[in-house]
């Protein structure tokens, strides 16, 4: 398998592509929660490099956290740990979230 | 809650969905559409390229005023690996006609525009409601909804759902099951606006024709996927998926695919200057035939994206979305105007008109192509390098005499796959496509 810096491919930080979109954030009422764990599962550590708009990361106990404000409502993260239950999704109240301009 | 009843309620305001209660409501049934985005399409992503046939059928006349980019008059398929890319390029003048055959469109304002069409049919649309469970009478036929409008209730005598492929209403009301990350694809794309003459000229193209590029190959770094290129009328869509389990599987980013393949020296030129204005986001339901769920019930239907109608191989989808949205509408007016219960026998018409449709004799046609192309992943590594590597070969002129170029070539393949496993290749593939 060939890694990315072996393609040539620059850092790149999703939040500058985020920057980019708009959103209506419903402050104080994330609609994806992760459930309290102590390490988490495979799927639920994929979700650091598999969310598309960089919401997961590890803190310094190596558990898995979640900002969700640049989510993208793709729904990634809800089918890879549908297995393993470790978050519990929501779609954003209607009108909040992500409003594509060009979709 | 709503006191009025009506004929139907349709969940999304997508292409399926907006096809169901175009073709309801044109026939005078009294339908509620509900949506959760701020407005049709904000919540929506498709690369996008419009099938005008599909929606011909709905809408003949929408040429006059669909917000539509450019017709596509070529299209380029490449096989890539870092390098290079092989190309089969097919442009015609044909496709310089009276009526074009497919167009690029930029889906936000498109589905702003059939959404229009849709409220001047007569369907009542409320934006910014998601609905949050489907109600059931004592027998479990499904007879409404309530949404997260103060828990506001609304009641039909059938409920459409066109939620898309991240349809929670649908799944969590256990009408069909959760979706598989080996048949699903996630895939992430920017719209990157150039001045049109820059277009043009880079593409080669006079007023408002189109090119796209579907591509394969190490882009996808191993992982079951392909990516896109097409060109609007002031931007360019450019984009990549690969199936979730692969992207688990891999460790790979999705941001850093994209990053990699706009870099690419076939695809970086293209992008010379452009200004990124979006970033997007979306799953797409690939598990083909084998993956449709339960399409209906008692006073219900599934419709687009969340009954998987998406022709993975063709990168068809919203033309099924489309046909099935109309095929549901035009079934439940069909049950209407015979005062038949939207029950679940009754509502299997809504199947039998879709087998007899290019949708469903598609997927079936294909029916084995997503497991073989998730299970014989040296179709986007191994194939594109060796056709490039071959590409090479044939053309460089070295001093190198021709039999022993084609010779080398032949070893490349026998080495890279052995003569068993090229044979055995050949024939999986021919056996899944027929």
């Amino acid at each position: 398998m060939m890694a990315m810096a072996e393609m040539g491919a620059p850092a790149i930080k999703v939040e500058e592509k985020l920057f980019q979109n708009r959103y209506q954030v419903d402050a104080g009422r994330p609609h994806i929660k992760i459930r309290p764990h102590e390490t988490p599962s495979k799927a639920l550590l994929s979700l650091t490099y598999t969310c598309p708009a960089g919401c997961y990361s590890l803190n310094d106990k190596g558990q898995v956290e979640i900002t969700a404000d640049g989510c993208v409502e793709c729904g990634t993260c809800r089918i890879v740990t549908a297995k393993t239950r470790e978050i519990e999704w929501n779609y954003p109240r209607g009108g909040f979230g992500v409003l594509y301009k060009f979709g | 809650m709503i006191k009025e009843r009506f004929d139907a309620i349709v969940v999304g305001a997508g292409p399926s969905g907006n096809a169901a209660a175009y073709t309801m409501a044109k026939e005078g049934l009294k339908v509620l559409q509900l949506e959760r985005g701020e407005y049709p399409g904000s919540k929506n992503v498709q690369g996008a390229i419009l099938y005008a046939n599909a929606l011909e059928k709905i809408i003949p006349d929408f040429r006059e005023d669909a917000p539509l980019e450019r017709h596509i008059i070529e299209q380029r398929l490449w096989t890539m690996d870092d390098a290079s890319h092989v190309g089969m390029h097919y442009r015609s003048e044909d496709f310089n006609e009276e009526k074009p055959n497919r167009y690029t469109i930029i889906r936000a304002q498109f589905d702003k525009w059939f959404s229009r069409k849709v409220r001047e049919a007569g369907v009542t649309l409320l934006c910014e409601t998601t609905v949050t469970q489907l109600l059931r009478d004592t027998n479990g036929k499904i007879i409404g909804v309530r949404t997260d409008r103060g828990g506001g209730t609304a009641f039909a005598d059938v409920v459409i759902l066109g939620e898309g492929v991240n349809g929670l209403v649908g799944q969590r009301s256990g009408l069909r099951p959760e979706l598989n990350p080996d048949s699903v694809a996630l895939a992430v794309k920017e719209m990157h606006f150039l001045p049109r003459e820059v277009i043009e000229s880079r593409f080669n193209l006079k007023g408002n024709e189109g090119v796209v590029i579907e591509a394969m190959g190490t882009i996808t770094a191993g992982m079951t996927g392909t990516g896109f290129l097409y060109t609007n009328q002031e931007s360019i869509s450019v984009g990549i998926g690969c199936i979730v389990s692969d992207f688990a599987d891999n460790g790979t980013s999705p941001y850093a695919l994209l990053e990699a393949l706009k870099n690419h020296p076939s695809i970086k030129p293209l992008l010379a200057n452009s200004e990124c204005k979006e970033y997007a986001a979306h799953l797409i339901p690939e598990g083909g035939y084998y993956s449709i769920p339960e399409l209906y019930g008692d006073g219900w239907l599934v419709v687009g994206d969340a009954g998987q109608f998406v022709n993975a191989v063709h990168r068809e989808g919203s033309n099924l979305a489309m046909t099935t949205g109309r095929i549901a509408g035009e079934t439940v007016v069909w049950l209407k105007r015979r005062r038949d219960e939207m029950s679940k026998a009754n509502l299997a018409e809504y199947k039998r008109r879709l087998d007899e449709t290019f949708v469903m004799k598609d997927l079936r046609k294909y029916k084995k192509i997503p497991d073989f192309l998730h299970g014989n992943k040296q179709v986007f590594g191994l194939y594109p390098k060796l056709f490039t590597d071959a590409a090479q070969t044939w053309f460089r002129v070295d001093g190198t005499d021709k039999r022993t170029k084609e010779n080398e070539i032949f070893k490349s393949f026998r080495k890279g796959r052995t003569l068993p496993g090229l044979i055995g290749d050949a024939f999986k593939l021919a056996r899944a496509w027929r």
